[in-house]
């Protein structure tokens, strides 16, 4: 099943009355990893929110190559801050397949499996709120991607993750990658989306301000705005 | 002072050497008062999930009603349940009026708006914090309120203790819904109320510490059982 490409006509995002993104007009094509950069506020967190549908499209169009209903169903979405399930990570890792009527034995082994690959084994029994920061945000990133979805949502997922665990996350999605998931994140840091990124999107007060190749990117931005986030100096 | 030592001594005595009428009235408190629990249960926490999860139109009225029912005075519901039950009420003919049945039926209206308003606050709180996964995963309405109940266990035990606390020292629906009859529908409240009319107060003492030693040990069998307040569960 191809999701992709996702298109957004002048897609709006609101709240209150208040225009928090948009309107935008992207296209994200099939391949790649493309991430979303830029200050607080620039609404990166709402554009992806967006792209899912986890955020009501006030205005515009955001649409998938196939129906809502069957996009939804192939992709996954990690959050900033980890949702930990009241459950062992078994049944947490578990819960996505169990969601689209696998049995309970047969999702538990697919958790084991899951659980060898990203590194998580040893926490099989423990409770999944009483985790590490780190192991959480492991955790989420395993449970999105147990169902292999086409597209993957991260916000920024290593924001409160230290350099080894941000290392465990990077690896693990590059295997994602490696393995066909199309990667879509957000992060606030440069030196990651430069490891990562094939493609850069750079927002700023609610409207995407430049799109163009990471390396491209970082090499010479187009705009004296983007050039000033890159060099880290202190936009508003 | 010495009526009252008495009294417990004679509880005691009862109790140790198996009294078949006191355990007569325990077992029945027991019968009723689970009966009603599960069936209150059974309405009350899907009830709390599915308000919790929902929204619609005059939500918040339903709440507070809810809410309001919380406090339902047990004597007017003894009352609307005996009219129901009576031989000229709309359930008359099943006959139950003055047996364990229409005791149930009291207990489940008293305690189901508790269960459900307390299981409510509970699942709110979970929503809040699942809401965005849950959506993100694609759960059905019903997965959504399943998984809820499932990872809100722990916490809504404390809305079915809370329904069991009411429902085992209720006395004014039963004893107007089950007539207070010897070996038929005398419990542990109906049976305190009874002696203490006759001026048994002491004997009504003991029956009394009896009610709060089962009250205990029923809350802490299910706390036992259900494993809660263990470091490594949540």
């Amino acid at each position: 099943m191809v999701i992709l490409p996702l298109q957004l006509n002048g897609a709006t995002a609101t709240m209150r009355g208040k225009t928090l993104v948009g309107p935008v007009d992207l296209t994200l094509a099939i391949n790649g990893l493309t991430m979303l950069i830029g200050p607080n506020g620039a609404g990166k967190t709402t554009l992806l929110r967006l792209m899912h549908g986890l955020q009501r499209c006030a205005g515009g169009s955001v649409s998938w190559a196939v129906s809502a209903q069957v996009a939804r169903q192939n992709q996954a979405f990690v959050f900033q801050a980890p949702i930990m399930m009241r459950r062992r990570v078994i049944d947490s890792l578990a819960y996505p397949l169990r969601l689209r009527g696998m049995g309970k034995p047969a999702a538990r082994v697919k958790a084991i499996e899951c659980a060898a690959r990203f590194g998580l084994t040893e926490l099989l029994e423990s409770w999944a709120p009483m985790l590490s920061g780190g192991e959480k945000q492991k955790l989420s990133v395993a449970r999105a991607l147990i169902i292999a979805p086409e597209v993957l949502f991260l916000d920024e997922p290593c924001a409160n993750l230290d350099g080894r665990a941000t290392r465990e996350i990077e690896t693990i999605l590059k295997i994602a990658q490696d393995a066909g998931t199309r990667i879509i994140m957000s992060t606030h840091d440069m030196g990651q989306a430069g490891r990562l990124a094939d493609d850069v999107i750079f927002m700023y007060d609610g409207n995407v301000h430049e799109t163009a190749n990471a390396k491209t990117f970082f090499a010479k931005p187009q705009t004296g705005l983007a050039q000033a986030f890159i060099n880290g100096d202190i936009i508003e | 002072m010495n009526g009252v030592a008495q009294g417990l001594w004679d509880a005691w005595w009862l109790i140790i050497t198996f009294d078949a009428d006191l355990y007569e009235i325990i077992f029945l408190s027991l019968q009723v008062t689970v009966s009603a629990v599960i069936i209150a249960s059974i309405i009350g926490l899907p009830m709390g999930a599915w308000l919790a999860v929902n929204r619609f139109r005059f939500r918040r009225f339903v709440i507070a009603v809810l809410n309001a029912l919380m406090g339902l005075p047990p004597v007017v519901v003894g009352l609307f349940v005996y009219m129901a039950l009576s031989r000229a009420g709309p359930l008359g003919g099943f006959g139950l009026l003055f047996s364990p049945s229409a005791m149930i039926i009291a207990q489940v209206i008293i305690i189901t708006p508790l269960i459900a308003s307390i299981s409510h606050q509970t699942i709110r709180d979970l929503w809040a914090e699942y809401h965005d996964l849950l959506i993100s995963m694609n759960a059905t309405r019903m997965q959504r309120i399943k998984a809820l109940l499932w990872d809100g266990k722990r916490a809504l035990l404390t809305a079915t203790l809370a329904g069991f606390g009411r429902a085992i020292g209720e006395v004014g629906a039963i004893m107007i819904v089950g007539g207070n009859i010897e070996h038929a529908t005398r419990v542990l409240t109906t049976a305190i109320a009874l002696e203490t009319g006759k001026g048994n107060f002491a004997f009504a003492m003991g029956l009394g510490l009896v009610l709060i030693m089962l009250s205990l040990l029923v809350n802490l069998l299910i706390h036992s059982l259900s494993r809660t307040e263990r470091a490594s569960t949540w």
